[in-house]
């Protein structure tokens, strides 16, 4: 923490007296007490609470003239800060180096949603941009007052305000508020997480007098990390501390029924933490603490074994009562078109579950002093588990301060929030601090899993070759068994462990695209969970939530039907898109791809190594991406290379365009492996997938050779999300592709070798 | 049956009192506080907790305190520092790789092994070199074009 040490030595006279620079830049004699009334009504020593309506929640000016930023969300990796210092510097009319980011840190930033729906710049950006130029306002009439000279004459350079005519008369940022607090009233809409919003009176700049904001400014936070400076989550110690690790039963639902904790009475400090179906220990040394979780004897509950086998989990996803059914998008008479038509085409698509898998499994340190609770956490909404620390350890919010600090890698709900939970569990139970884990098997084998789906889409067609009618169907398990945050301990395997019934929730997802059909219906059905507590296939959030196997099915549907019609894949998209930012991305893809106008598949190929382009594009939140994707394929194996990808990305105004391309760049290579290798595997009793070697990702000898963005900037709107969208059409393209080189059309993913080669014999 | 050993880790000698079958992963990050290596997996299967022994690449995570002997060990911080950068570690900085960061440990650690060995390597020869390597966030674009960065800059 670099903020203000020690204000509640400041008082207003004393900080003004001080300032002599201040009475001196003004020249002319303005009375002390008018000086004060002048200030006090917009700042102050002491700090206005931590509320969304206040300004000090989000921006400070130090006493040095540096700019803290505070922000309720975080970054997992693309260089979120660096945009957010932008935003921040450009409205401010500071050098972008004088602002510090401050993430996700619940004792000085408002809940602003945390890390969630790439809404890093779309809404945390915007608020960020509305309080630093309320922020700009408030100082610039202030320093009206100061200067005796009026707003419209005034301009604002790094963070110095002076008169226009007259250079001289001029004061800082630092000179009228530095170390103390805004104490300025925003009009917040009520709202926390993500739809928060609480501009000021000030309005933005316009985007023509912008110089910071669309800068491809480095992040800062390289070099820390490659000269091993940098302290993750896993990294933080306390004094006292002891190391924890979980139990987990080998057949999914069971519970221990006997612990016996003499097994593990040789290990220095092991001790053991059991609560009905939380099962813990803790030690005082790491290696200690794993040993003691290998070596204690624990006898559990005989359960029939939960899941179905998993070569019928697609037949399971059919057969399954529907739980909800929600038509989101319906027009015309589809079902009369249907029976009109001259031809049909269906087809089905099949989407596994998918893990995290994060780089390491999660870590949490909790500790609890004094009535109060500290919590380091990577997870990507401090604010929500600070919640659910709160209730899990039954004190007032208020008692519970959750430091977001960098976790290895996060895509979603990955086991962040459950490991905090199962640490302060432990921490309360051995009144120690507890630094928590998890193994590699943990990490993969129980995490909250990407929803399996199966996709059926359906277009009727008449005499005459048009499209009648098109229905695109999703059924699978929602994205919310668990929620996205681990505010609630029914969110929690903590939570669930201990006996709090899961809640799981419906919800799934349309395709987000604007084609124009007479008669067209979209809707999704979620079945029930397979086991109805603490399971290692409960479903949430996993990057782009449910975006990719939907788009999947419909974008590589859209194929199917262009091939049957013997249409060019993107002329035929073209026939029918509606949106111009949606028929520009495709333009753009298939101009820098140097895309030629045919028919798929190719028909001029033979031998083992075909190759094949393909094109898939998608909406997402505003956000518009195209991807022309060409891959190699060498029939023999079923190995397949996903060579090129040119990318077409349109988020609005572009606030960082290098930061923007490396985002693109990684959505695309992850996009890659879970459409290539990714899929969970489990038999009747759990979870099988629970390492590198059963859970596979992308091999960098499998790298793409190539990913040429060409970004698209659109400087007069607003900023929309990055972080996730372009993960979004690549299974699509690669499918399209494939069918492309070979004729065959894949509609189960992963496109594994083996599946490909028993599909193209 | 704890042993008493002794460590040279980054040119500096450490006494080290540990069971002789506990990866040396632990000595590392929980008694000599060096952050780097990580844990990823304790499996051998993604690198995040790479060292070099007597300047070869090994996983820490399996390397039990009873096999270390003598070896010279050294890990990402004594690698290169902000003054004196390896040039794994400049091309880095400027290529901007990566993203959560958790996994760098092994790709610096193995490429830097590598390179000291390969003079101009092709780039089928560093994508050999690295297989095996696990980046979740999906940076190997990155990766790739850092290495041959570095391997310019070493000649």
């Amino acid at each position: 923490m670099t903020k203000f040490e020690h204000n509640s030595a400041f008082t207003r006279r004393s900080v003004l007296l001080g300032g002599g620079a201040l009475v001196v830049s003004i020249g002319a004699a303005l009375p002390l007490d008018t000086l004060l009334s002048l200030q006090a009504a917009y700042a102050q020593g002491a700090k206005p609470p931590l509320t969304p309506d206040q300004l000090s929640s989000y921006i400070a000016v130090n006493a040095d003239g540096s700019v803290s930023a505070f922000f309720g969300k975080m970054d997992m990796g693309h260089g979120l800060a660096v945009a957010i210092a932008q935003i921040v510097a450009e409205e401010l009319d500071v050098p972008f180096k004088s602002v510090k980011v401050f993430m996700g840190d619940t004792a000085n930033s408002v809940n602003q949603g945390g890390a969630s729906g790439s809404t890093g710049i779309q809404n945390g950006g915007k608020q960020m941009r509305m309080a630093a130029a309320e922020a700009r306002r408030v100082l610039v009439e202030m320093a009206s007052g100061l200067l005796s000279t009026p707003v419209e004459q005034l301009k604002v350079n790094d963070g110095v305000v002076s008169a226009a005519s007259d250079p001289g008369k001029r004061i800082s940022y630092a000179q009228m508020i530095g170390g103390r607090y805004f104490n300025v009233q925003l009009e917040w809409n009520k709202q926390y997480g993500n739809p928060l919003y609480a501009p000021g009176k000030a309005q933005p700049k316009n985007h023509t007098e912008h110089r910071i904001v669309g800068q491809p400014i480095k992040r800062e936070d390289v070099a820390p990390k490659v000269f091993a400076q940098e302290d993750f989550v896993t990294d933080i110690k306390v004094p006292g501390m002891v190391h924890g690790r979980m139990i987990r039963p080998a057949i999914a639902g069971a519970v221990p029924v006997n612990v016996d904790e003499s097994s593990i009475k040789d290990i220095p400090g092991a001790k053991v933490v059991w609560d009905k179906g939380f099962l813990g220990v803790v030690a005082d040394k790491e290696w200690d603490a794993i040993q003691a979780a290998q070596k204690l004897k624990v006898e559990w509950s005989k359960v029939e074994p939960p899941f179905p086998e998993q070569a019928s989990l697609y037949d399971h996803i059919r057969k399954a009562s529907v739980r909800k059914r929600s038509v989101d998008k319906e027009n015309g008479n589809v079902d009369d078109a249907f029976k009109a038509a001259a031809k049909v085409i269906e087809a089905e698509y099949e989407w596994p579950f998918q893990s995290h898998a994060c780089m390491g499994p999660a870590c949490a340190l909790v500790q609890i002093k004094d009535g109060q609770v500290t919590c380091w956490s990577g997870t990507q909404k401090s604010h929500f588990v600070q919640e659910g620390l709160a209730l899990t350890l039954d004190l007032p919010v208020d008692r519970v301060r959750v430091i977001h600090t960098t976790g290895p890698g996060s895509y979603g709900r990955n086991d962040a929030d459950d490991c905090a939970m199962d640490a302060a569990v432990l921490a309360k139970a051995v009144g120690k601090p507890v630094r928590l884990q998890y193994m590699r098997e943990q990490g993969t084998g129980w995490d909250p899993k990407g929803p399996a789906s199966n996709h059926k889409a359906r277009a009727a067609i008449d005499a005459t070759g048009k499209v009648m009618a098109y229905e695109f169907t999703s059924k699978g398990f929602s994205r919310f068994d668990v929620n996205t945050n681990g505010g609630k301990p029914h969110d929690t395997l903590a939570g669930q462990t201990r006996g709090v019934a899961l809640q799981s929730r419906d919800a799934f997802g349309i395709p987000a695209e604007s084609y124009a059909f007479d008669n067209k219906r979209m809707a999704w059905e979620t079945i029930p969970p397979l086991l109805d507590r603490s399971s290692p296939l409960r479903s949430a959030h996993l990057r782009d939530p449910v975006g990719p196997q939907i788009h999947f099915a419909s974008e590589s549907f859209i194929d199917e039907v262009a091939a049957a019609l013997n249409a060019d894949p993107i002329e035929f998209r073209l026939r029918h898109l509606q949106d111009p930012r949606d028929i520009a991305v495709i333009k753009a893809a298939a101009e820098k791809a140097n895309w030629e106008t045919r028919p798929s598949p190719r028909r001029n190929q033979s031998g083992n190594k075909v190759s094949g382009r393909g094109i898939a594009y998608a909406q997402r939140n505003g956000t518009r991406v195209a991807i022309v994707a060409e891959v190699d394929i060498d029939r023999s194996t079923g190995k397949i290379w996903a060579r090129k990808f040119t990318v077409a990305h349109d988020c609005g105004q572009i606030i960082n365009p290098d930061g923007l391309v490396k985002c693109i760049e990684g959505n695309i290579v992850q996009g890659v492996s879970r459409t290539l290798w990714e899929e969970v595997t489990f038999d009747r009793k759990s979870v099988t997938s629970v390492d590198w070697l059963t859970y596979p990702i992308l091999d960098i000898t499998e790298t793409p050779a190539e990913v040429n963005v060409a970004l698209i900037n659109h400087p007069e709107l607003p900023p929309t999300g990055a972080g996730e969208p372009s993960i979004r059409p690549v299974a699509a393209a690669i499918a399209n592709a494939i069918f492309d080189a070979t004729g065959v059309r894949i509609r189960r993913v992963p496109f594994s070798p083996d599946r490909v080669k028993s599909a193209l014999s | 049956m704890i042993q008493k050993f002794t460590l040279t880790v980054n040119g500096k000698s450490h006494t080290v009192n540990a069971d002789p079958d506990m990866p040396l992963l632990y000595a590392l990050r929980d008694e000599l506080g060096l952050n780097n290596p990580h844990f990823g997996c304790g499996l051998a299967q993604c690198g995040a907790c790479t060292v070099h022994l007597d300047g070869q690449p090994a996983r820490s995570c399996i390397t039990t305190m009873s096999t270390v002997g003598d070896a010279k060990i050294t890990t990402l911080a004594g690698l290169g520092t902000p003054d004196k950068p390896h040039p794994i570690q400049t091309a880095y900085i400027e290529e901007q790789v990566p993203q959560c960061g958790y996994c760098i440990n092994g790709w610096l650690m193995t490429a830097a092994a590598f390179l000291r060995d390969k003079k101009k390597p092709t780039e089928a020869e560093i994508k050999d070199a690295l297989s095996g390597l696990k980046c979740r966030c999906g940076t190997h674009i990155s990766i790739l074009k850092a290495v041959k960065r570095a391997a310019e800059m070493m000649g």
